[in-house]
């Protein structure tokens, strides 16, 4: 008897740029099966593969010893393999019931068997001591229930090896707790789970054995007991540790008053009394795992969220912004994180994107927007930033995610605010693109702007910020000079303290 | 996908509605040219009687265009014209009338935008009640009974009036287009919504109040339908409970004919114009060809249906 549920050999995929270089990788019976990497490391794709949302270009997937082909997600789930998506795909309108049930209804006679479905999700609920009612709506559920609920779908299905992709990201405390609670009991039961998380210390403690995946290999795969926290870093970080982006000493001159001034802001119960300040010319960088609270507090700043207390002062002045209207008043501009949904408007062009926050002040005579100014500004945009467009007319979406970007970037130069926000600016772009984004980010605090910069990228944080602040859980853990910083292992590990 | 084939849709989509404007009326000259579709008085009769769904299209595609839609503008002409009748009736005063009228299709069109915005209320089912509040209103206030209007001035200036020969309403008409054109065309509040109705993040984002963005459009919209009221009271020299029935229905179908997609983000103002008279120019032609009212619905029905799928198809070209 073969000891693998699972054996995924000589695994190839790629798209244009070879993502996985012949990926080997086992999962035995029973066990939590951590699989770690840094960032376009291959983690996401191998995954895909494996549930059928990609097909593999070469290699061998083996399923209990026996070759079997995944060629789309039906073939996945038939094999026992179920995955708990970040985002939860649960049907937010309708019961926990019948999510459970979606697709693989009970039927009889063409009547759905209701009674029976249900008593088949309480009996699943109770095994796994989730203690909700089936005929609850999942929309009034915590998201923390509704990921136990999703495993509770997967486990209905028989599932025999489950992958929880980041699963306690926007957990608390307690609901991660619970969740290690249900894990271990599923693990009793004999089902594998692949657990993939940047959170070292929550490895460290559900995990029985590790795999971790750089530049599209294994480069280690072993029991958890016999790696530390600082080897599983520097494997994950390689030999060529930060030398993609490089720190260039910047002009402006630092001294002189505070720009920015926040203090004990509170965005919600879980992220609060965050403090820190920002010079003119400055570049603080904010570091930390996903569900640290980065986004949210550049969104409290920017208006989009209720802020619920402390104080935010630019040049000594208090500033409360209800709206991101104000906020842009006040001299504040963020580019968000999702630049599809929430930074681009994707079926107008270029010129209507890049003008969107300045349109109203681009008028002569009181009423009229001067087309001849938009047109000359995007087009200054277009030849500094290095758009690569036909001309600015071009409908936005038929750019490429660097350029896009740029456009992003380009709208808020436009409007010169004091302090720029960017969250992820380069996620999902080119390497070229990167690198120019962050000599835009750069050359703008040169001409003595404030800038705050989030980024899961830690060799690019440490590339541009002067200081960087970690966080932990919505916390500040702790302020590091850029001086200080050594090597970008010292940093993955500060983002790990609590 | 190939860059330049998409370019090329993009022109045929833009160009869908002339095209088919063009090809109908060719279509019609031929057939009923010697009924007198080609004489002038039919044509001018042909923009005269279109010209309330005509004004009331062009605050269609604001609605539109912020990706909202609006049902009350049939009811609101209705009411429209009967306050501005009884105020005449009572007062003689046209400028009374007009705020009075203006003014009610105003305060449904925010209500409307309050309805949406505060309560969130899907905008289909919020103009759906409120076109029922306000048809019931404009039945309820007379009784049912018409409001005949004296008042010859104002009568010749809002209906059956014209200058340099031609019809006030044409005049007006073209007024409008012209407002509408230019919002969308010259001032910052025309981006505004399309960003709202392109991607209402992003919109949010940039720092646009799409709240007040969406109120606007449905107030315009309340307004617009107003003056359509007044035309229909002054062309017909009364108001009637049962002006613009079913227009909001023509209004859309005006509007998604001539390009503005239903989901919001684009425009065509002129489109909307071509739009409604090429339905004006279809009643018409079966008015002409003496086809029975039950034909005349049925075709109309038909044509509707086939122009907004020929325009989808080539939409959909363009987004594969």
């Amino acid at each position: 008897m073969n000891q693998y549920v699972l054996e995924m050999r000589g695994i190839e995929k790629s798209f244009g740029v070879r993502v996985l270089k012949g990926v080997d990788f086992s999962l035995k019976k029973g066990e939590v099966h951590a699989l770690v990497g840094g960032n376009g490391a291959g983690k996401s794709t191998l995954m895909k593969i494996m549930t059928g949302v990609y097909t593999k270009d070469a290699g061998e997937i083996l399923v209990n010893g026996q070759e079997t082909s995944i060629e789309d997600t039906h073939d996945a789930k038939r094999n026992g393999i179920g995955m708990i998506f970040q985002e939860l795909s649960l049907v937010q309108s309708m019961t926990v019931e019948e999510n459970i049930f979606l697709g693989t209804e009970v039927v009889e006679k063409g009547l759905r068997k209701t009674a029976y479905m249900t008593e088949r999700s309480r009996e699943v609920l109770e095994e796994l001591g989730i203690d909700v009612d089936p005929k609850e709506v999942v929309g009034n559920l915590s998201v923390g229930m509704s990921q136990m609920v999703e495993i509770a779908k997967a486990m209905e299905k028989n599932a025999k090896i489950l992958v929880l992709d980041e699963p306690t990201a926007s957990l608390s405390d307690t609901e991660t707790r619970q969740l290690f609670k249900m894990m271990r009991e599923i693990q009793e039961k004999g089902v594998s789970m692949i657990y993939i998380s940047h959170r070292m210390s929550e490895i460290m403690e559900i995990a029985d054995s590790i795999s971790i995946l750089r530049d599209g290999k294994i480069v280690h795969t072993g029991r958890i007991a016999d790696i530390t926290m600082d080897e599983i870093i520097a494997h994950m970080m390689g030999e060529n540790t930060g030398k993609k982006f490089d720190w260039v000493q910047r002009t402006y001159d630092q001294a002189g008053p505070d720009l920015l001034t926040v203090e004990h802001l509170k965005v919600n119960e879980r992220i609060s009394d965050i403090s820190f300040r920002l010079k003119k010319g400055e570049i603080l960088g904010f570091a930390g795992l996903m569900g640290s609270g980065r986004t949210e507090i550049l969104e409290t700043m920017f208006g989009l969220r209720n802020r619920e207390g402390g104080t935010v002062s630019l040049k000594g002045v208090p500033v409360n912004a209800g709206n991101p209207g104000e906020a842009i008043r006040n001299g504040f501009a963020l580019i968000p994180e999702d630049r599809r949904k929430k930074g681009l408007v994707l079926i107008h062009a270029v010129k209507e994107n890049a003008i969107l926050p300045k349109v109203a002040k681009l008028r002569k005579q009181g009423i009229f927007v001067d087309e001849k100014a938009a047109d000359e500004m995007v087009n200054d945009n277009v030849e500094k930033l290095n758009i690569v467009t036909d001309d600015i007319y071009k409908r936005i979406n038929l750019l490429s995610g660097g350029n896009q970007q740029k456009v992003v970037i380009a709208k808020w130069m436009n409007m010169q605010p004091e302090v720029m926000m960017l969250d992820e600016p380069t996620a999902g772009v080119d390497v070229g693109a990167k690198a120019e984004i962050i000599d835009l980010i750069r050359n703008y605090a040169d001409e003595g702007k404030g800038v705050l910069f989030v980024s899961s990228e830690l060799a690019e944080l440490m590339a541009v910020c002067d200081r960087i602040i970690t966080l932990y859980d919505g916390r500040i853990t702790g302020e590091i000079d850029r001086g200080e910083l050594k090597a970008e292992e010292e940093l993955q590990y500060a983002i790990q303290q609590k | 996908m190939q860059f330049s084939k998409n370019k090329k849709n993009i022109q045929w989509d833009k160009y869908m509605v002339y095209i088919i404007f063009v090809a109908v009326f060719i279509l019609f000259a031929i057939i009923l040219g010697n009924k007198g579709f080609l004489q002038p008085r039919n044509l001018i009769n042909i923009l005269r009687q279109t010209a309330m769904i005509s004004v009331m299209a062009v605050a269609g595609v604001f609605v539109m265009a912020a990706g909202q839609i609006d049902l009350t503008v049939g009811a609101v002409t209705a009411m429209t014209a009967m306050l501005v009748s009884l105020v005449l009736q009572a007062t003689n005063s046209i400028l009374l009338a007009l705020l009075v009228g203006l003014g009610f299709g105003m305060a449904v069109g925010c209500i409307n935008g309050l309805l949406v915005t505060k309560l969130k209320l899907p905008a289909f089912l919020a103009t759906l009640g409120t076109m029922e509040l306000v048809r019931g209103a404009a039945m309820w206030i007379t009784d049912t009974a018409a409001v005949p209007i004296d008042n010859k001035t104002f009568c010749t200036v809002f209906g059956i009036g014209s200058a340099a020969g031609i019809p006030v309403l044409v005049l007006w008409t073209i007024l409008f287009y012209i407002i509408g054109i230019l919002i969308f065309n010259k001032c910052a509040f025309g981006r505004h919504i399309l960003a709202t109705g392109g991607n209402e993040n992003s919109a949010i984002y940039s720092g646009i109040n799409t709240v007040k963005v969406k109120i606007i459009a449905f107030t315009m919209s309340g307004a617009f339908a107003a003056f359509a009221g007044i035309m229909y009271a002054a062309r017909m020299q009364a108001g009637r409970y049962s002006y613009g029935d079913g227009d909001e229905m023509s209004v859309i179908a005006a509007v998604v004919l001539g390009g503005t997609a239903m989901s919001g983000g684009t425009r065509s103002v002129i489109g909307a114009l071509f739009g409604s008279v090429l339905m004006g120019m279809m009643n018409n032609a079966v008015i002409l060809a003496n086809l029975s009212s039950a034909q005349q619905t049925m075709i109309k029905g038909g044509i509707i249906i086939l122009a907004v799928a020929i325009s989808n198809l080539s939409q959909r070209k363009k987004n594969n």
